[in-house]
């Protein structure tokens, strides 16, 4: 483990498969802990936002935490890294087609539901959700795509993806039926809709290059 | 675009990675977190366990074997055998399993099915049917508790009917053709996919990878399990735990 690399935080709030990721992380080296309450998240130099499920059923479970503001402060006053994965990632925008409630709107954007009905009738068998492996291509160059090479394939399965506002937040982009935002990033707040936790040595490198940030 | 999945499927039994033929024969070919950790290293896209002891014996499930194996599973897994209530879909989704696969539940408790799609998704549940051909008989007949109990339901109403309690997957297992090497019975696959919904997934039978691309180009498999091929060198020879490699698979559905 080389020296800049910090302990991450991965937040418990009811909502995520932590277990995949805390396994993972043990195998490369990089020491975490799993945190539920504030005085933690005040502490915390690096944060991981796991998430499976329902929108409404996760932000319930983000609010009831009691953590967002804490969070918010961390992430938008003192600039901590955080990594929100699958759900976890989608709460980072304001809205959701899957749900009703506000999300925290960190990234300007949507959830939206994989919608085919434009295009050509022999692509829409493509099934929902979207589960298996695929291709990235790297539209935002940064420090978790250093790793990335033409061959690299993530694990997905969501039935909902990212659509930001702004073209910039994109940093990676995966086609299926059309392109969508397979990673976000805005400043320090980066976003992944697979999951690098099942993702082999693709899914390590994500993770050792957060945790090397 | 999407990659046609190929997957190792393992059996244990009592704890101890086997591999039969027919259901039958079964031979013992070494240890489940060994074999884990060398499918890790050659990256598979994703591992299909099977627990063959359980429903048949009426026996609970392992957890900690489970738990053991997913931790060190890198890739998705699917867990099938001796699930019966909601709480075991729990544990074995709290302990890192990415699917959890059904049987004779499918047709005991539906209901249960049912719920767990509602609380986890039809992507988390997979639908496992067992099929067989009996001697001097040209329909295949469903069958489950490791081919020991025959079905009423009929091969044109199973996969709608699993489809009815939601599940994302149907993994289809043809007995007759299990462990043989012989390669897939294509027209049984094109009969169940013809009119499926769901991905279908083939195992039964993979003896080389022309026989995979049969299974998914001419049967119409979404994806395709390996047995025998993932842990033993060739047919009739020693245990070799191994897989195909991404490039030689690439090949392998080229133009498809």
């Amino acid at each position: 483990m080389t020296s800049s690399t910090s302990k991450l935080s991965i937040i418990d709030y009811g909502a995520g498969n932590i277990g995949s990721v805390i396994n993972m992380l043990q195998h490369i080296g990089v020491s975490a802990e799993v945190i539920n309450d504030s005085e933690k998240v005040k502490k915390a130099n690096k944060i991981v936002l796991p998430g499976v499920g329902n929108w409404d059923a996760g932000m319930q479970k983000l609010q009831e935490s009691g953590l967002i503001e804490v969070l918010k402060e961390r992430v938008l006053e003192d600039s901590v890294p955080i990594l929100g994965i699958c759900l976890g990632m989608q709460l980072f925008l304001n809205s959701s087609e899957e749900g009703v409630l506000p999300g925290l709107g960190w990234i300007n954007g949507k959830v939206k539901n994989f919608n085919f009905s434009s295009l050509e009738p022999f692509s829409k068998k493509l099934a929902v959700p979207h589960m298996g492996w695929n291709s990235v291509s790297v539209i935002q160059d940064c420090n978790l795509t250093q790793s990335l090479h033409e061959n690299s394939k993530f694990y997905f399965v969501h039935s909902y993806h990212a659509e930001v506002e702004d073209r910039k937040d994109v940093m990676l982009q995966t086609q299926y039926g059309y392109p969508f935002a397979s990673a976000i990033r805005k400043d320090n707040i980066y976003g992944v809709q697979f999951h690098p936790e099942k993702s082999h040595l693709h899914g390590m490198n994500i993770m050792k290059s957060f945790a090397s940030l | 675009m999407l990659r046609t999945r190929v997957m190792p499927c393992l059996l244990i039994n009592n704890g101890r990675l086997v591999k039969t033929i027919k259901f039958k024969n079964e031979r013992y070919v070494g240890d489940l977190l060994n074999a884990v950790r060398i499918f890790n290293q050659k990256e598979v896209d994703e591992l299909v366990v099977f627990d063959i002891s359980r429903t048949r014996l009426n026996k609970k499930i392992d957890f900690d074997l489970i738990k053991k194996m997913a931790s060190q599973c890198f890739m998705p897994v699917c867990y099938g055998g001796g699930v019966k209530s909601i709480e075991d879909f729990k544990r074995l989704f709290t302990l890192g399993v990415e699917k959890v696969s059904v049987s004779s539940l499918l047709f005991e408790n539906p209901k249960v099915v049912e719920e767990a799609v509602n609380i986890y998704g039809s992507q988390s549940i997979v639908a496992t049917i067992d099929i067989a051909k009996p001697v001097f008989r040209s329909n295949y007949i469903i069958k489950t508790h490791a081919g020991k109990i025959k079905r009423a339901i009929t091969m044109s109403d199973i996969t709608s009917y699993c489809e009815s309690l939601g599940v994302g997957e149907i993994i289809i297992n043809n007995i007759n053709q299990e462990g043989t090497w012989q390669g897939f019975d294509v027209n049984a696959l094109k009969n169940l996919t013809k009119n499926a919904k769901v991905p279908v997934v083939a195992v039964g039978g993979a003896g080389s990878l022309s026989d995979i691309r049969a299974a998914v180009e001419l049967g119409g498999a979404s994806a395709v399990c390996i047995g025998s091929m993932a842990v033993f060198q060739s047919k009739d020879m020693g245990v070799l735990i191994k897989f195909p490699k991404q490039s030689e698979l690439e090949q392998t559905f080229r133009g498809i």
